[in-house]
């Protein structure tokens, strides 16, 4: 099943996708490695700089050029998800309803409450395509690849590779 | 020379050599598993939008590699480290890269790729008067894959295939198959890893010479595309592109085997610099 979906996804959206399944990802996703995982963990959710209630985190450090003031995404593929499992659950718990990374990651964590997309690693220059524009950067004192980047993206081709049912599409 | 060492290295990062190209249309041919096929038509986009617009195939342009052959008698001996370094700084604003270099204490990135003990070189002193080199970016995601196994004699090469075959199961889709396999035998346990990382600028689909090597890693090869892994580790006929082994002596008690895992965008450069200055780059 080919799907187009919009962020923020709501529980609906994430129940009815089963693993295999492509979906075209258009609204504001959020980028995060471990260093701002770490960061989101250790802050009362009221301070988080994005709203995570149906949030879509992409496991991502992008390359990007700055010009004046201004980011544009050069390339930006996905990093090692599994990096991220021990935080897992903790972001799951905030509200997070999607997953967007490479390798996998735990299955058991998105049961009932999110998905894991991925996209395929080391395509940076065509996921790059699919961001429209950088909408914010927060914590960049983390590092360029480590920061919190706030793109806007229309149609990123994704694959559902394990959904909230228990299914994953890792060997 | 250090306009030369930035464009060898945007050529490293956006341009993904021919024979690697043609290992993976080759497994795409193959493949008729849909997500497979899925993941390596992104893979060979990537490598188009990548070379027609001059920019990094992969967002992890990463940490900086080189191998040095200098020539005892080229004129530039004493510039070459300090041109790399800058070369490192320049491309990183220009080409643009990733910043990849962090503080292990204190997790601060340089912001310009260099830092301690990086841009990574290693030298050669070889007789002649031309310094050649070779740029290697080394992503984060396979390096991890990495390992190092000190087997007993006993073991030998039974032992070997056991190591990488299990390793390889271990890391799934981590390391962003498919993978490039390269290792070293012998030598040690630090010069086993150095092996291998330099055997990555072999050719794809070259044999090693030695033909009881060769053999070696044509079977290993088999037996890792028989796993089903496949491209991103969600199944597929096609989990390494090849499998390279180079060995050196081994002290009788040991039997060291590094590998180094590469990922499918296997990377390189390389750039002569004549006694005359006139500079040659290539893949």
């Amino acid at each position: 099943m080919a799907v187009k979906l919009r962020t923020p996804l709501s529980i609906e959206d994430v129940l009815r996708l089963k693993a295999g399944d492509v979906v075209y990802l258009s609204g504001e996703i959020v980028t995060a490695r471990d260093s701002a995982h770490r960061r989101i963990l250790s802050l009362p959710k009221e301070e988080l700089p994005f709203n995570p209630e149906g949030a879509v985190i992409y496991h991502c450090g992008p390359v990007v050029r700055k010009t004046g003031e201004s980011y544009e995404v050069v390339s930006a593929g996905p990093t090692t998800s599994a990096r991220m499992n021990r935080y897992l659950d903790g972001v799951l718990g905030l509200g997070v309803r999607g997953i967007i990374g490479k390798g996998g990651m735990k299955a058991e964590p998105f049961r009932g409450r999110a998905v894991y997309f991925a996209f395929t690693g080391g395509a940076g220059s065509l996921a790059a395509k699919s961001v429209k524009r950088v909408k914010a950067v927060h914590w960049l004192d983390l590092g360029i690849p480590e920061a919190l980047w706030v793109l806007k993206v229309e149609d990123f081709p994704l694959i559902v590779a394990i959904d909230a049912h228990g299914s994953s599409l890792y060997r | 020379m250090i306009g030369a060492i930035v464009e060898a290295i945007r050529l490293a990062v956006t341009r993904i050599p021919d024979d690697v190209v043609s290992a993976l249309r080759k497994a795409y041919e193959r493949e008729e598993n849909g997500v497979a096929r899925f993941n390596l038509e992104n893979i060979l986009k990537a490598i188009e939008i990548g070379k027609a617009e001059a920019i990094p195939v992969c967002q992890d342009t990463g940490t900086l590699t080189f191998f040095v052959k200098a020539g005892m008698d080229s004129p530039f001996l004493g510039e070459i480290e300090g041109a790399i370094v800058e070369a490192t700084r320049l491309a990183t604003k220009e080409v643009p890269l990733r910043p990849n270099a962090v503080d292990v204490l204190t997790g601060k990135n340089s912001g310009d790729n260099t830092g301690r003990g990086v841009p990574v070189i290693h030298w050669e002193l070889v007789e002649g008067d031309e310094i050649e080199m070779a740029v290697l970016p080394k992503g984060g995601g396979s390096e991890n894959c990495s390992a190092l196994a000190m087997l007993t004699p006993g073991e030998g090469w039974e032992g070997v295939k056991r190591f990488v075959v299990e390793r390889v199961k271990a890391c799934g889709g981590k390391p962003c198959p498919p993978v490039i396999l390269a290792i070293g035998v012998g030598g040690g346990a630090d010069y086993s890893l150095l092996l291998a990382k330099k055997a990555l600028l072999r050719r794809v689909g070259e044999r090693n010479p030695d033909e009881r090597i060769a053999e070696i890693e044509g079977e290993l090869l088999e037996e890792i595309n028989a796993l089903g892994i496949g491209p991103m580790g969600m199944g597929g006929r096609t989990t390494a592109l090849d499998v390279k082994i180079e060995v050196a002596h081994r002290h009788p008690a040991s039997f060291p085997v590094g590998l180094v895992v590469q990922c499918w965008a296997n990377r390189r450069a390389f750039l002569r610099i004549k006694p005359d200055g006139r500079v040659e780059v290539w893949q």
